[in-house]
């Protein structure tokens, strides 16, 4: 059991431990106090040293804990940073799910950046326009989103199994279909705030918005749990239902699903349907418990970071759910990084590339650690444009 | 002459297309001529030479130009119709009924408007410069068998390669010289992860990208910030004249008073195209792109071709990032390249990974970009944002089928193991 485990958080435990060592590399190497001692090399490990020590105990700091938050109050209130990486962990735990699921079925989605601004669309919509009782009306705008994002997402499966068109290529280019038309409906007059120009919706209605968990204080709100919730369905999809078998069926040989009188077409659609559902559902969740407002950049770059999550997490639930949070802590860590020690908050996607360039290519991380009887990780099969 | 109930699926797309063609042009006399209900003057205007004066203009009522450019179209789709019959290439007609529909819809679009004609060719050709650049990086890759994701991240990373380096020597050639090599060098890395460590292609296309937008927003955060005298302000490339063509009207200003990067583009583009076709290299190229163990039988070293072609392309791409910085602007500033390489992939795609398909491709895209600023100037009813979709919209439809279906080189992504197992 134990050795089960272990063989499958080794390799995403090495790939992050070398992505923050090749983090701490770049950070030290553009340091201009580190470069000033580079004649003398006890004095430039030193400083070396400190300098990465200090910007990656910063990024903590940002992340889950900060004692300087803590001083003159509550013990507590040093886990404001860790609140703020919940608020952050959520829609991206929903998101790295919508790519995992697509992943088991054999799809590769690109697109959950496009469908996660269609739920931010429909919630937004929703939990401005209309008055409704507090639970009814955070229901209703999650459901509208859901449904405009499995539409868009279904669009895909739909275009796949009937014409054969990649879903790699339609995903790519909905996304950015999908950005052109948000900002074409932020000039609308449905979706412009009153007084304003620039492109932004009306702020949600305090009905809709998301109850936080730990009083004014904490911005964590249940988005958090609605978001693990859909973790534990999404467990319970793939491995319970006779659904679920059937996506794995169709992603592992979509030719031997077929002759064993599984419909191919109709698993790509519902696939894709519910993995835009997902994505949308995190678009709904991000708008009506973070920001409120819809806004040209509501989507920021959640659907871009739930490739990498669903890769470190190996498309499983929990994987996600884990890798949503050290994504999520980076992210929001790196901001506190760049204002207390200046290391501009773009190594994180530095780090975040390469831990999923070491994680999808086991062979390297092995030869580096000299790991033997390493778990592979399942590798993503390779396939064509046609295929 | 081809007997109907024996039609190759060649001509049955060509037959779809000039289909597609006769409908569009009824829409464009039912749309642009016949629905509106006012119709205002429209003014084209047409700058000869280098000077910003003008010194023709040709003023139409809006109707009146787009009943005529329908026309127009209709004519040569019936054209189209005829040689297709005849057996013969139509190409011509699909050009001539492409000029009346787009005509046609200008008038519409900017009845009562006053059209800089010239500079929105133009425009569209500067525009198209980086597009045409990152789809032929995408062709020499994905027609030797390696998807290329990483457009954005190869024309980005050379771009501020380019910046950087011409910044601090002072010199814009610098820059265009080191471009190819920062191009290459990400290229060096999707080759050796592809085709060495065979990680799907998609991912790694993907991911080298993120690697590319965080290392130069990294860098342009802690150096060209602070201290941008020195890192970033690179000087540009200057326009050159070749003698006697840029004396043209309208074309000579357009194609012959350019910087080097827009002739060099000239030579890559008539040398890809003639290369691919033609030479050993270009056949060895679509060899292990279709057929890969074919290839290894006659004793070709597939992987070696892939690589080699797959730095080449990453050269290719590095011009094209070249111009972002020291081909135009000179600075460098975070994700400067804004999805650049994403609409080359789309050119690649509509075109058919042919080169004369994607350097179509990326024209027609660049120029619905510049038509769109020109557009939202004048005020159209057309949304702004829709107009951006155009080659996006474009290339679902043309990876769907509608309008003919397009494939990518048989074996695109698939990595190759020696003795053809995979």
């Amino acid at each position: 059991m134990i050795k089960k485990i272990l063989d499958k958080t080794l390799l995403p435990l090495f790939a992050f431990l070398l992505a923050l060592f090749v983090g701490g590399l770049v950070i030290g190497f553009t340091d201009n106090k580190v470069l000033a001692k580079i004649s003398s090399p006890i004095e430039f490990l030193k400083i070396l040293g400190s300098t990465v020590g200090n910007a990656y105990l910063a990024l903590f700091q940002g992340a889950i804990y900060d004692p300087n938050l803590a001083e003159g109050k509550s013990f507590m209130a040093g886990f404001y940073p860790l609140s703020e990486t919940m608020v952050a962990t959520a829609p991206l735990i929903l998101c790295g799910l919508s790519v995992a699921l697509a992943f088991k079925s054999g799809l590769f989605n690109i697109g959950a950046q496009g469908q996660f601004i269609f739920g931010a669309v429909g919630a937004s919509y929703i939990g401005f326009k209309y008055e409704m009782p507090m639970v009814m009306h955070i229901m209703v705008a999650t459901l509208a989103g859901l449904i405009l994002a499995a539409l868009w997402g279904g669009i895909v499966g739909l275009l796949k199994a009937k014409t054969g068109a990649h879903e790699v290529i339609v995903t790519i280019m909905l996304n950015y279909i999908a950005a052109k038309f948000l900002l074409f409906l932020l000039s609308t007059q449905y979706f412009l705030r009153p007084g304003r120009l620039d492109p932004i919706a009306p702020s949600v209605k305090e009905t809709a918005k998301l109850p936080s968990l730990f009083g004014v204080d904490y911005r964590v709100n249940i988005g958090i749990f609605i978001a693990l919730a859909a973790a534990v369905f999404i467990w319970w999809l793939l491995n319970r239902s006779i659904i679920g078998f059937r996506f794995r069926a169709v992603g592992a040989n979509s030719s031997a699903a077929r002759t064993a009188g599984i419909s191919v077409s109709a698993a790509m659609i519902a696939t894709m349907a519910i993995s835009g559902a997902l994505a949308g559902m995190g678009g709904a969740i991000h708008t009506l418990g973070n920001q409120y407002e819809l806004t040209d950049t509501v989507a920021a770059t959640f659907g871009f970071d739930a490739i990498t999550v669903a890769l470190l997490g190996r498309g499983t639930p929990l994987g996600v759910v884990l890798a949503s949070f050290l994504f999520a802590g980076l992210r929001v860590g790196g901001q506190t990084m760049q204002a207390n020690v200046g290391v501009p908050v773009e190594i994180v996607l530095v780090i975040q590339a390469l831990v999923v360039l070491f994680i999808a290519a086991p062979d390297l991380v092995k030869r580096i650690f000299k790991l033997r009887n390493l778990q592979e990780a399942s590798a993503m099969a390779s396939k064509g444009w046609n295929g | 002459m081809k007997n109907k109930t024996t039609m190759s699926r060649e001509s049955k797309r060509k037959l779809n297309g000039i289909y597609s063609m006769a409908i569009a042009s009824i829409f464009s006399i039912v749309v642009f001529a016949y629905l509106p209900k006012v119709s205002g003057d429209v003014t084209y205007s047409f700058v000869l030479d280098k000077e910003w004066v003008l010194i023709q203009q040709w003023v139409i009522d809006s109707r009146v130009g787009a009943y005529g450019f329908s026309a127009l179209s209709v004519l040569f789709t019936a054209l189209a119709y005829y040689l297709f019959r005849k057996g013969k290439k139509h190409g011509i007609a699909i050009f001539g009924f492409s000029i009346g529909f787009f005509m046609a819809f200008l008038c519409w679009a900017s009845a009562g408007d006053f059209v800089p004609f010239t500079g929105l060719l133009q425009g569209g050709l500067i525009l198209a410069v980086p597009l045409i650049y990152g789809s032929l990086a995408g062709l020499v890759c994905e027609r030797s068998g390696v998807i290329n994701i990483a457009i954005e991240g190869q024309l980005l990373g050379s771009a501020f390669v380019a910046g950087v380096v011409g910044s601090l020597l002072q010199n814009a050639w610098y820059g265009l010289l080191v471009a190819p090599f920062a191009g290459a060098l990400i290229s060096v890395l999707l080759a050796v992860f592809a085709i060495k460590y065979r990680i799907d292609q998609v991912i790694l296309g993907f991911v080298i990208n993120v690697l590319v937008i965080g290392l130069t927003s990294f860098a342009a955060q802690r150096f060209l910030r602070e201290d941008s005298e020195k890192w970033n302000e690179s000087p540009i490339l200057q326009p050159i004249n070749i003698p006697i063509l840029y004396k043209l009207p309208i074309i000579g200003p357009m194609f012959f008073s350019q910087t080097i990067i827009i002739y060099l583009l000239y030579v890559i583009i008539i040398v890809t195209q003639i290369a691919l076709f033609k030479s050993k290299w270009g056949l060895r190229m679509r060899s292990v792109g279709e057929l890969p163990v074919a290839a290894e039988s006659v004793g070709i070293d597939v992987n070696k071709v892939r690589f080699r072609n797959v730095i080449i392309a990453g050269a290719i791409a590095g011009f094209g990032g070249a111009y972002f910085t020291v081909g135009s602007v000179g600075a460098f500033s975070r994700e400067m390249t804004a999805g650049m390489g994403f609409i080359a992939l789309a050119a690649l795609i509509f075109g058919r990974w042919t080169p004369l398909g994607a350097l179509s491709a990326a024209l027609v895209f660049g120029f619905a970009d510049q038509l769109r600023s020109v557009l939202s100037i004048a005020g159209t009813p057309i949304p702004s944002a829709f107009m951006m979709m155009v080659p996006y919209i474009a290339t679902i439809i043309a990876v769907s089928g509608f309008v003919g279906r397009v494939r990518a080189p048989a074996a695109d992504g698939i990595p190759y193991q020696r003795g053809g197992s995979h």
